[in-house]
């Protein structure tokens, strides 16, 4: 991490339509708070690539792109962890039960990749029913990752 | 920047120069199309060149696990070349990596081909 990263604690919200624009704009949002925040590259792309992939799930799992449903989309920066929720309005899901991505059965499935990728790039993540509806999942990236 | 695809032929062997980002979308469709018209024409020998794929999400990394599976299970071949480490790395950790023949030579990898 640059030695002259900016210490400002920021924080990001929005609202977001269930569309695949929405999924940009907000990878891109990722990337340019972590580039702020002084993550170096790799941490900033891994970064915007866990953003990507949860918002893929929000919008395509979760709200179905249903034009009626947001996405509620927000960040926040301090000088510890760089933290990003994500949460939609859908019927939720069993998360229990998420089929393993690297067993011999399902290593040449077409999907089923986003959230093991996603656990792979943070250092934390978490997955929550909401009430009275929708999933929310929370991104972790320690400011001092290495 | 979506995906752009350029396709060539060196021999029997299909050549698909992908520049880009593959992503749930657009990308990853443009690639699915044109990968199933070569499939449809009968082209058995694919090589994928992906050094300008800038970008490849779970989705795009889906695609190519598709395009695997549809063209070997006619009887073809792809494999892949010229992979950035960012797509080296996500198929490494997706354990794809092995699972494709995968080359950092064009030469090498035309002549790979049975």
């Amino acid at each position: 991490m640059r030695e002259d990263s900016l210490q400002t604690p920021e924080t990001v919200e929005r609202f977001l339509d269930s569309t695949l624009e929405s999924v940009d704009s907000a990878e891109e949002l990722a990337v340019g708070v972590a580039q702020r925040a002084g993550f170096d590259e790799d941490d900033v792309v891994k970064i915007g690539m866990a953003v990507r992939e949860s918002m893929v799930n929000a919008v395509v799992h979760g709200n179905r792109y249903n034009s009626n449903k947001k996405v509620r989309f927000s960040m926040a920066n301090n000088t510890e962890r760089f933290t990003v929720r994500i949460a939609d309005e859908g019927d939720g899901f069993d998360f229990s039960r998420l089929p393993d991505p690297l067993s011999p059965g399902n290593l040449m499935r077409t999907s089923g990749r986003g959230i093991f990728l996603v656990r792979s790039f943070m250092d934390e993540f978490q997955i929550r029913r909401l009430e009275p509806a929708g999933t929310e999942v929370t991104l972790v990236k320690y400011r001092m990752s290495k | 920047m979506s995906v752009k695809l350029n396709t060539r032929q060196i021999g029997d062997v299909s050549v698909v120069d992908v520049a880009g980002r593959i992503t749930l979308g657009e990308g990853s469709s443009t690639l699915r199309d044109s990968l199933r018209e070569m499939v449809g024409k009968g082209q058995k020998k694919i090589l994928l060149n992906l050094g300008e794929v800038s970008y490849i999400d779970s989705s795009g990394i889906g695609e190519l696990v598709s395009a695997f599976t549809t063209v070997t299970n006619g009887g073809g071949q792809l494999k892949l070349l010229n992979l950035t480490k960012r797509v080296k790395d996500l198929l490494q950790i997706t354990k794809l990596y092995t699972v494709f023949d995968v080359h950092d030579s064009e030469v090498t990898a035309i002549r790979s081909f049975v």
